[in-house]
């Protein structure tokens, strides 16, 4: 028998807002996190904007552990542990557990958090003869699960504790895995997240493959555009979020507030054929991996009040919305709202479905559809399966009750997720 | 510089890989690096790089396992430093 699985607490660090609150206000004002990044400007990147989480020395030292706080300098544990602990403090769990509890893990990823800025302070020495200088925290630094590793050494997890890397669907794919996990009854509570760096270690790759924005770099906040006629490329950028999910009993027996019930969620590749690449997606595998999420969670389509898409602004964006045409069926007039903070934080790479997943619940929580920025004319192929008042340029306030949320990502992944607001 | 200098910078150094907020707060030059400040045996070479670069010395690994206590610690660098 399956186990009812709820969402009890969430965190961010965003690159329009450090924290679930800051976050949501920048989200229903519209507010845009993208800037101009002199040091891309002068390392002859094409793109010069992008979008960093503004982390301050404050934060670090009022929210972290002081080990952490004082020794870390990686982003993406930083914005990670960050993201992770408010979220275990939403939920009103011990932030200070003197032992491990055997019915809690974790999932929590990253795309490249080695790849983090601190490379030239700490890898760059081992070329001058001076590993020595790496001391211990090197490997945590720089391993995948980093992030989880010192999440784990605050909050004493004793169930499955494990770091996914999965490009872009990271973020998403850690709530499916640990949503698995507790709807088989194999943990009673999972912290899901993922985090993301920045800067120019993380940001070069990109920029070489010509996918990033390079026409917007003396108006920043206008360069991520998804959906528009011109889309120009995406817009860098770090973060991370977290959420803290239960097992509906686990929750309730301890009072908890509840924001939502996972319904389903589902993920699969495009095994790179049909169409499929590394960076282009085989439409028949995300349809089926759409409709593969919806049909698990027993609900009409109709009842999709708002789809939170990939959409990077980047010529994906068409096909994107094509497969969700496609998938859901729908008479033009009859497709759900839809929307990404993307116009407004950039693409946050392994932190994206984790930072989204939080816009979502916000957006549940507080009854609201965040406005889609930079719109301007509206793709033709969009423009034709889509009415133009279901992709909001301002915010709409209305109730929503059941979000679809879907991430792509590099090397032909896919992952669906539906979820439900609790009344 | 003095004894009580040097006791002032290597507490300074040791404080982030303290385990036990309590235990540095009663910190003498008794306290045992592990078992007092239970700080975790990995990061004793972590300390060992801080005191290195702040008092630029080099300390050799055979030394570090007579870096038990923070006397000991001061004893080391103080030797380092004539």
């Amino acid at each position: 028998m399956n186990k009812r699985v709820v969402i009890t607490g969430m965190g961010v660090v965003a690159p329009n807002g450090v924290g679930v609150e800051d976050f949501n206000k920048s989200l229903k004002a519209g507010k845009s996190g993208i800037r101009f990044w002199e040091e891309s400007k002068r390392l002859n990147f094409r793109c010069h904007v992008g979008g960093k989480p503004p982390v301050t020395r404050e934060i670090i030292e009022e929210q972290l552990p002081p080990f952490i706080a004082k020794k870390i300098t990686n982003n993406a544990v930083i914005y990670g542990c960050l993201a992770g602990l408010e979220a275990w403090r939403d939920a009103g769990l011990d932030t200070h557990p003197e032992k491990r509890d055997p019915d809690t893990g974790s999932v929590f990823g990253s795309g490249a958090l080695s790849m983090d800025s601190y490379i030239d302070t700490k890898i760059y020495p081992i070329d001058q003869g001076e590993h020595k200088k790496l001391g211990t925290i090197s490997i945590p630094e720089t391993m995948a699960s980093g992030a989880s590793a010192f999440l784990n050494n605050t909050l004493a997890f004793g169930n499955r504790t494990m770091a996914n890397s999965s490009a872009c669907i990271t973020g998403s794919e850690a709530l499916a895995l640990g949503f698995e996990t507790v709807q088989s009854g194999m943990a009673k509570r999972m912290l899901c997240g993922s985090t993301e760096g920045d800067g120019r270690y993380i940001w070069s790759g990109f920029d070489a493959m010509r996918i990033l924005c390079s026409v917007s770099n003396d108006e920043p906040e206008k360069a991520s555009r998804p959906m528009n006629i011109k889309p120009m490329g995406f817009v860098p950028a770090g973060g991370a979020g977290a959420l803290v999910i239960e097992d509906l009993d686990t929750a309730l027996e301890r009072g908890a507030k509840i924001y939502a019930e996972i319904l389903s969620s589902h993920f699969n590749s495009g095994g790179q054929r049909e169409g499929g690449s590394m960076t282009a997606p085989n439409s028949d595998a995300v349809q089926e991996c759409i409709s593969q999420c919806i049909d698990k969670s027993g609900i009409d389509i109709r009842e999709i009040d708002l789809i939170s898409g990939h959409l990077t602004s980047t010529k994906g964006d068409v096909i994107e919305v094509k497969n969700w045409s496609k998938t859901l069926g729908l008479p033009k007039e009859e497709f759900p709202y839809i929307n990404t903070p993307k116009s407004m934080i950039g693409h946050c790479i392994g932190g994206a479905g984790s930072v989204e997943l939080v816009a979502c619940l916000l957006q549940m929580r507080d009854g609201y559809i965040h406005p889609n920025l930079n719109l301007g004319e509206i793709h033709p192929e969009i423009s034709e399966l889509v009415p133009a008042e279901r992709i909001p340029t301002t915010r709409v306030d209305r109730e929503i009750s059941t979000v679809i949320k879907a991430n792509f990502g590099f090397g032909d992944l896919n992952c669906v997720i539906l979820l439900r607001k609790w009344k | 510089m003095t004894r009580e200098a040097l006791l002032e910078k290597v507490k300074e150094i040791i404080k982030p890989y303290v385990g036990d907020g309590e235990a540095f707060d009663n910190l003498t030059e008794a306290s045992d690096l592990i078992n007092d400040l239970k700080i975790n045996s990995a990061h004793v070479v972590d300390i060992v790089l801080d005191i290195e670069s702040e008092f630029d010395i080099m300390i050799d690994d055979d030394a570090i396992n007579d870096m038990t206590t923070v006397a000991s610690s001061i004893d080391l660098i103080q030797s380092k430093m004539e």
